[in-house]
C-alpha cells in the first residue's frame, strides 16, 4: 500500500489549472515555479519513504 | 579559425577538454576487468557500478548538453510552456523506481543487455526483438546529433568557426568510447557533472544578483512576452493539456531509449536503481534552476540571434572570460557522456538483436565485443555526417519523432514484466499501428509534437506520443483478444 505514496507526484504534477498562478510568491517565484520546484525535494522524499519499506524485497 | 576568441576563455576550454580526453583514454584501465573483449564489460561496465558511478553515468547522459541549451531558449522564447521539462524530470523517478529494477534483475539473471534481449527472452519473438530493437537505434540516431548541436553551439560561443573543431572532438570521442567503452563516459561525467553543477550554481546564484533578484527577472520576462504579444510566465489556457501530456509522455518515454537503458543495466542492483531514483532528482532542481537562464536573458537585455544563444551569451555578457569558457567547456563536455553512452546503446542493440540473431548466430563473446565497437564507430560517424551535411532542422525533427517511436517499445518491454497476458503478435500489431499512426499524425501536424482533438465543445491538443501510445495499448489489447477468442469460440462451439 506504501507504494502508492509514488503515484502523488503524478497527481500533483498533471493537475495542472491548479498550479498555473502568480500567487503566492516566493522569494520572487510565482507560485507556478516553487511549487513545482517543490515537488522535486518532496518527490525524493517520498521514494525514500517507499525505499524503506521495499528495501529488503530482494 | 581562430577570429574572435579570448584567449583565457579558449586556455580553460582545452584544458578541460584534454584532460577529459585522457580520462577517456585511461577509462579502459578504471576498474580493470579481466578482459574488454566482452560485451558485459565493453557495454555495460561490467555490470558493477554502485549508486555513486550510477548516479554521475545516468545523470550526465539523461540531462545532456543540448538539454543545457535547448530548455533556456525554449523558456527565453515561449515562457512558462519551456517548463514542462521540469514535471517531466520529476515523474520519471517513481517510474524508475518502480519499473527498472525489475527489468534489471531480469536483464542481470539472464544475462541480458539489451531491451531487445528482454523482449526476446518475455515472448520468445523474433519479429518483436527485431522492431525493438531497430526502434531504439533509429530513435537514438538523431538524439546523439542534437548532442553535436549543443557542442556546436558551444564551440562557436568560443568564437571558434568552422566546423574542424566539431569534427576533432567527436573523433577523439570516437576512438576513446571504441577502446574503453561505457567506462569511459562514466569516468568522465563525474567531470562533466562537477562543471555543470558549478556552472549552474553560480548562474544561479550570481546572475539574478546582477538583474535585481528574481523578483526583477520575472517582471522582465512579463514584459518581453507582453511586449512580444505571445508567450508568457504563466501557461495560456490552450497550452495546459499539450504541458501535462508532453510531461507525460517524454516521462514514460525516457528510460525507454537505450542510452537510459544501458545505465541501467550497468548499475549493480535493483537497490542501486532504487536509491538513484530518490537522488537523480538532485538534477532536476538543477534543470529547473538552468530553465530560469531564459528568463534572464530578457533580464539582461540580451538581443540573441538564435534564441539556442540565450546561455552562452548570458555567460559571456556577465561573467570573466575564463569562466565563459569553463562554462562552454562544460557544456561540450557535457556532450560528450550522453554521445558516448548511446552510441553504446545502440551498439548494443545491434550486436545483440541484428548482428548475432540474422548475421552470425555462433559469435563468440569476443566477437559481439569487437562488433559493438565497430558499429559504435560507425553510428557517431553517421550522425556527424548527418548534422555536417543536413539541416538541423532536420536532426530536430527526426528527435521529436524519435521520442514518439520509442515510446511505443513501452508495452513490449515493460508489460510483460507484470502480465503473461499479451502475445508478441499483439504487441507487435500495437506497435505498428502506434508507430505508423503516430508518424502520421506528426506528419500531417507539419511535425508539431501536438495533435488537436476536436472533443466538439472545442479543440484540445495532446502531445502526438501520447497518443500514439493509447493506440498502441489498445490495438494490443483487441489483438490480443481476438486471438485469444478464436480458438476458446471454436472449442465452446464444439462443446455445444
Amino acid at each position: 500500500m506504501i507504494r502508492l505514496l509514488l503515484l502523488l507526484p503524478f497527481i500533483g504534477l498533471m493537475i495542472v489549472p491548479f498550479y498555473n498562478i502568480r500567487e503566492p510568491y516566493l522569494f520572487g517565484f510565482p507560485f507556478f515555479y516553487w511549487y513545482q520546484l517543490a515537488w522535486v525535494p518532496l518527490t525524493s522524499l517520498l521514494t525514500y519513504i517507499v525505499y524503506r519499506s521495499v528495501r529488503r524485497a530482494d | 579559425m581562430l577570429t574572435n576568441v579570448d584567449s583565457a576563455a579558449f586556455a580553460v576550454f582545452l584544458a578541460l577538454f584534454i584532460l577529459v580526453t585522457g580520462m577517456g583514454f585511461v577509462a579502459s584501465r578504471w576498474r580493470k576487468p579481466e578482459t574488454l573483449a566482452h560485451l558485459d564489460e565493453w557495454g555495460l561496465g561490467g555490470r558493477k557500478f554502485g549508486t555513486w558511478i550510477t548516479w554521475f553515468l545516468v545523470g550526465g547522459d539523461f540531462y545532456t548538453a543540448y538539454t543545457v541549451i535547448a530548455v533556456p531558449a525554449l523558456v527565453y522564447a515561449v515562457g512558462a510552456y519551456g517548463f514542462f521539462a521540469l514535471p517531466y524530470t520529476i515523474i520519471v523517478y517513481p517510474f524508475v523506481f518502480a519499473v527498472m529494477p525489475v527489468l534489471w534483475k531480469v536483464a542481470k539473471e539472464r544475462g541480458y543487455v539489451t531491451a531487445g534481449d528482454v523482449v526476446r527472452g518475455a515472448y520468445g519473438s523474433r519479429g518483436l526483438e527485431l522492431a525493438v530493437a531497430a526502434t531504439g537505434v533509429l530513435a537514438t540516431m538523431p538524439y546523439i546529433a542534437l548532442q553535436l548541436i549543443g557542442m556546436e553551439v558551444a564551440i562557436k560561443a568560443l568564437g571558434l568557426s568552422g566546423e574542424v573543431p566539431l569534427v576533432l572532438a567527436f573523433l577523439v570521442l570516437a576512438v576513446y568510447t571504441y577502446s574503453s567503452g561505457l567506462r569511459a563516459p562514466a569516468l568522465i561525467a563525474f567531470v562533466k557533472d562537477i562543471m555543470i553543477y558549478i556552472v549552474v550554481i553560480a548562474a544561479i546564484a550570481i546572475v539574478p544578483s546582477k538583474l535585481g533578484g528574481y523578483g526583477a527577472v520575472f517582471s522582465a520576462a512579463d514584459a518581453a512576452f507582453a511586449a512580444k504579444g505571445s508567450g508568457g510566465v504563466l501557461l495560456s489556457p490552450a497550452q495546459i493539456v499539450p504541458y501535462a501530456s508532453l510531461a507525460l509522455g517524454s516521462a514514460l518515454a525516457a528510460f525507454m531509449y537505450p542510452h537510459t537503458l544501458t545505465g541501467i543495466f550497468a548499475a549493480s542492483g535493483g537497490n542501486t536503481i532504487r536509491k538513484n531514483a530518490m537522488l537523480l532528482p538532485a538534477y532536476t532542481l538543477l534543470l529547473g534552476l538552468l530553465a530560469l537562464l531564459g528568463y534572464m536573458g530578457h533580464a539582461a537585455g540580451l538581443k540573441l540571434a538564435s534564441n539556442n544563444d540565450v546561455v552562452p551569451e548570458l555567460f559571456k555578457t556577465l561573467f570573466p572570460s575564463w569562466f565563459a569558457g569553463f562554462a562552454f567547456a562544460a557544456i561540450a563536455i557535457g556532450a560528450l557522456v550522453p554521445a558516448a553512452v548511446m552510441s553504446i546503446g545502440a551498439a548494443n542493440l545491434f550486436t545483440r538483436n541484428f548482428w548475432k540473431v540474422w548475421v552470425d548466430p555462433k559469435v563468440t563473446p569476443a566477437g559481439e565485443a569487437k562488433v559493438a565497437k565497430i558499429t559504435s564507430m560507425l553510428v557517431k560517424v553517421g550522425a556527424l555526417l548527418a548534422i555536417l551535411l543536413m539541416p538541423t532542422q532536420f536532426a530536430l525533427d527526426l528527435q521529436l519523432l524519435g521520442g514518439l517511436w520509442i515510446l511505443q517499445t513501452l508495452p513490449a518491454l515493460v508489460f510483460g514484466l507484470y502480465l503473461n497476458w499479451f502475445s508478441s503478435t499483439a504487441l507487435l500489431a500495437g506497435w505498428a499501428v502506434g508507430l505508423a499512426g503516430g508518424s502520421w499524425l506528426a506528419w500531417s501536424d507539419g511535425l508539431k509534437p501536438l495533435h488537436g482533438i476536436d472533443f466538439g465543445a472545442g479543440t484540445v491538443a495532446v502531445y502526438t506520443g501520447v497518443l500514439a501510445l493509447a493506440l498502441n495499448i489498445v490495438v494490443a489489447v483487441v489483438v490480443n483478444l481476438v486471438l485469444k477468442g478464436l480458438p476458446q469460440a471454436r472449442l465452446s462451439r464444439e462443446a455445444a
